[in-house]
């Protein structure tokens, strides 16, 4: 982790001997006032004001034995990553489905496919949940609260997904597609053979975060009476009076599962470099509302390295977020100054082709060829943006 | 048909929707104060020459990723509150929803440290080898040259961890604060199942129209705050 | 790289599919062949829990005794769990064919499910800790801490009729509200006696119920609407169960040790509900009957 961490090691030299005995020092220092926290905490619980010393083995026996864990850790685990499972799936499908609808050049599939997944995007996991809870139960579905964790991690993360697949998309070179419709593909072609699977190796290690977020939204079921891993703990506690323990056992299971998917995901864009053409970086928080703001291209720029001798670097694309329908998106190369033309002040003949072959709606206009606008680097672009 | 629809409208006279919204956002602002405060703390130890602290932080991280709210929300109120005796008020409520804005706080400060990690990510390598070779000490490189560009470039992950910490504050039903949206939602569908999809949307669409706008507000700060290079 | 997108969704498909097929897999064997399935809690000891593939608790004796009495062997049972909010919606979607949950007669309930029964009198107590001398009853828990089940209307009928000054915990399940009793933070638990004894046997003798109890719920068995031949069956069987006193072996199997004795007052009840659409009056009662609770 320290190595990958460019920063943690360049903020600071090399220390000197002084260097080195502050740090030991303070190092001294911040162990101890750890391991004071620590002891404070473990007093405190071993010999609390009232109740019991929560560190005796008698409550800490049957929150461990292998009866615990036949009866109740192991079937609960199996419910939540069922569902966890069952819901990321989903997700990968409803994901790729809606992403894909979204870049279609249907306008009118768009805006659908749009309205759906932000709404699925904005409200509450937890909401979701209880809703269609009540709402399958009064519809007479069994295992209602089955249908309910799932269908709410299916909506809440595919509709990140299909985010995530229409930012990649964004996010890639406009050499492919270029380089792809020159080859004499349609724009739909195009989109779903070159760049589409490109944006999936680009999104899969912020699908492995997603799955870590689907794991930890699952106990949210428990609320919601899924008999998931925390609603089996919870009820072993309650034969032995045991329940933080039992759920200190639980916590550590969902630790230890969530912690080995972080770990894949952190090694994935790596691993992915090689089959895309668009940036990796795997997310902290993906992207969950409107305009899907994101620094994803901010930090392969800042990984790009500069060449020699001060010649101008090559950055990639600037990110497109919810530009990334091929009319926004070029629009936006324009205002980003990474394209001196805008597609509105190509020739007409041009304008039509393009019309023709990628099913755009470029409105005819009027060739009038002005200064660009102030904050413009570039003196070489002609006319302004449509207004 | 219309009588159907006022029943619905009296709904909103009978429970305080919006009342419910107001606690939501107040769980958020005041979460949001403490995980940025805890996070800015946690990212300045994380790049810190003091390897223990480092060590601290990434723990901290991990620990807090990798681990469901709503077993950090019952944990709040059975350990910290039922074992550690520690409380914030004599009275019930003020005491569940102070717990609850501590057990988001400091779940969502692992977040705002991993997003202004990852805002130091956006920072070339040169910036700290340039401020190195000026003689700065660690405290004035982190100070004057990472982290200002670490927080704008940092803009967008931090809105996201924003919305995220909004759409969590509902699990604070699971600290016993029972006058949030969800707990609200439930109970009106508990006496009104037969309005259960309109009391659904009601909140859904509550919650559509808070996010949109902290959605395009992060978007445009990010593209406005971020370090042309 | 179609080819690639292709093959990712027919194995999600396939995925999905099989996931979904395998939580489906155990509801399907109910109706077919000589079963009942019975809908209990799996998640109040003492009343209705379950541990591995084993049930026990007082309403579990009684569902086992009135099965056995209807000819059915202990294999042929199925059992459902039964959460509260969602009882009357599995009767009238007939996922069950009978339900005992600490499940009160209500005139409410009434209108869309029926009931056999009583077997049981139970009434609202208090829990306390063992040491605790200053809490006998609901009059007494002005300023003090009280814990309730999110939801359940145990705490508003002490908040309306005993004292308002009470200060309500909600927590998920009674185990939460018996660990933060024990802890110190709340000072009584409350819901019906026979889930508190149920706790209260568990607690090494750190818990014990006030005894008191200011409410009469009637437990019955919920029933299909207009089932009234099973409902003559299964009150049979559980006067049968009284007289031959394995009504109060159940009783003492259970809640061992917690001093819980049923309201002498209304138990053993004679079981005489549901038998045909007039309602009938409970039998040994002289109060009207009880509220709408739990």
């Amino acid at each position: 982790m320290k190595n990958k961490d460019m920063s943690t090691q360049l903020l600071f030299d090399e220390p000197g001997p002084k260097g080195k005995r502050i740090i030991r020092v303070m190092n001294v220092i911040a162990a101890i006032l750890i391991a004071a926290v620590a002891i404070v905490v473990l007093v405190r619980l071993y010999n609390p004001p009232q109740g019991e010393n929560q560190l005796s083995w008698q409550l800490w026996k049957p929150a461990l034995d292998l009866e615990a864990w036949t009866d109740f850790y192991l079937p609960g685990l199996g419910l939540t990553l069922g569902a966890a499972l069952a819901g990321i799936v989903g997700s990968l499908i409803f994901g790729l489905v809606f992403g894909i609808l979204r870049l279609l050049p249907n306008p009118y599939i768009r805006f659908i496919a749009a309205i759906i997944v932000e709404f699925c995007r904005a409200v509450p996991v937890l909401i979701m949940m209880v809703f269609f809870w009540r709402w399958f139960a009064g519809m007479g579905i069994q295992h209602s609260s089955y249908y309910a964790v799932v269908l709410a991690l299916i909506l809440y993360n595919g509709s990140v997904i299909a985010e995530l697949v229409r930012s990649g998309v964004g996010n890639l070179p406009k050499g492919q597609r270029e380089a792809s419709l020159a080859l004499g593909l349609t724009r739909t072609e195009s989109l779903m053979q070159v760049e589409v699977p490109q944006a999936i190796f680009a999104m899969m290690p912020a699908t492995v975060t997603q799955l870590v977020v689907a794991l930890k939204d699952t106990a949210l079921g428990s609320i919601i009476l899924y008999t998931d891993l925390l609603q089996e703990s919870r009820r072993l506690g309650s034969m032995y009076f045991n329940i933080l323990q039992t759920l200190a056992v639980s916590a550590v299971i969902y630790f230890v599962i969530c912690w080995i998917a972080s770990r894949i995901a952190e090694a994935m864009p790596a691993w992915m470099a090689n089959r895309t053409s668009g940036p990796v970086e795997e997310e902290v928080v993906p992207p969950i509302a409107v305009m899907d703001a994101t620094n994803r291209n901010q930090i392969k720029a800042a990984k790009t390295p500069r060449p020699f001798g001060g010649a101008e670097p090559v950055y990639p694309d600037h990110f497109h977020g919810s530009h990334a329908h091929h009319e926004n998106w070029t629009h936006h190369h324009y205002i980003e100054q990474q394209e001196l033309e805008h597609p509105h002040d190509y020739p007409q003949e041009i304008r039509n082709e393009i019309m023709k072959t990628m099913h755009l709606r470029v409105k005819p206009r009027g060739n009038n060829p002005q200064s660009g606008s102030g904050d413009k680097k570039s003196e070489k672009g002609s006319g302004e943006p449509q207004k | 048909m219309t009588q159907n629809f006022n029943e619905f409208l009296q709904l909103f006279q009978q429970y305080d929707i919006l009342g419910a919204f107001w606690v939501n956002i107040e769980l958020t602002f005041w979460a949001a104060v403490i995980a940025v405060v805890l996070g800015v703390i946690l990212i300045m130890m994380r790049i810190s020459p003091i390897s223990s602290l480092r060590g601290f932080a990434a723990g901290y991280c991990e620990f807090f990723k990798n681990m469901p709210l709503t077993i950090i929300m019952v944990f709040m109120v059975l350990g910290i509150f039922g074992q550690l005796k520690i409380s914030f008020s004599d009275t019930f409520t003020i005491n569940f929803f102070w717990l609850a804005v501590t057990g988001l706080g400091v779940y969502t400060a692992a977040f705002v440290c991993e997003s202004l990690r990852s805002g130091i990510n956006t920072i070339p390598v040169g910036q700290a080898e340039a401020s190195r070779a000026l003689g700065l000490s660690f405290m004035q490189s982190a100070t004057q040259i990472i982290l200002p560009q670490a927080i704008r470039g940092a803009v967008a992950p931090l809105g996201n961890t924003l919305i995220a910490l909004l759409k969590n504050s509902t699990v604070a039903a699971a600290a016993s604060v029972a006058t949030e949206t969800s707990s609200l939602m439930s109970t009106m569908i508990e006496f009104h199942s037969e309005h259960i999809i309109g009391i659904f949307l009601i909140f859904a669409i509550g919650y559509v129209i808070l996010i949109i706008p902290i959605g395009l507000l992060t978007t445009f700060l990010s593209n406005r705050l971020a370090v042309r290079r | 790289m179609k080819k690639i997108i292709t093959r990712l969704i027919a194995t999600a498909v396939a995925a999905v599919s099989v996931v979904s097929l395998a939580a489906c897999s155990s509801t399907s064997a109910t109706d077919s062949d000589h079963k009942i399935t019975i809908g209990i809690k799996f998640d109040q000891p003492g009343v209705g829990f379950k541990k591995g593939g084993t049930y026990t608790g007082f309403d579990v004796s009684v569902a086992r005794y009135i099965a056995h009495e209807l000819g059915y062997k202990d294999y042929e049972i199925v059992w459902r769990e039964a959460p509260s909010k969602q009882r009357e919606a599995m009767l009238q979607n007939r996922d069950v064919d009978m339900i005992l949950a600490s499940y009160s007669i209500t005139d409410d309930r009434k209108k869309t499910v029926d009931f056999a029964g009583p077997y049981l009198v139970a009434g609202q107590d208090l829990l306390v800790r063992s040491d605790n001398t200053t809490i006998n009853g609901p009059e007494d828990l002005d300023g003090k801490r009280l814990c309730s089940v999110t939801g359940s209307t145990s705490a508003v009928v002490i908040k309306e009729r005993y004292s308002n000054k009470v200060q309500l915990m909600e927590q998920p399940s009674y185990a939460e509200c018996a660990t933060a009793l024990f802890s110190g933070i709340v000072d009584a638990v409350t819901t019906d006696n026979i889930i508190l004894a149920g706790l209260a046997s568990n607690s090494r003798g750190r818990l014990k119920l006030v005894g008191k109890p200011f409410t009469q719920e009637y437990y019955g068995v919920g029933l299909h609407k207009g089932d009234y031949e099973l409902a003559k069956k299964i009150n049979a069987a559980i006067n049968k169960m009284v007289s031959t006193g394995d009504w109060e072996q159940a009783i003492e199997d259970n809640t061992s040790g917690t001093g819980f004795t049923p309201d002498t007052q209304y138990n053993p009840p004679f079981a005489n509900q549901g038998e045909s659409a007039q309602s009938v009056e409970f039998a040994r009662s002289t109060e009207e009957s009880s509220d709408s609770k739990n």
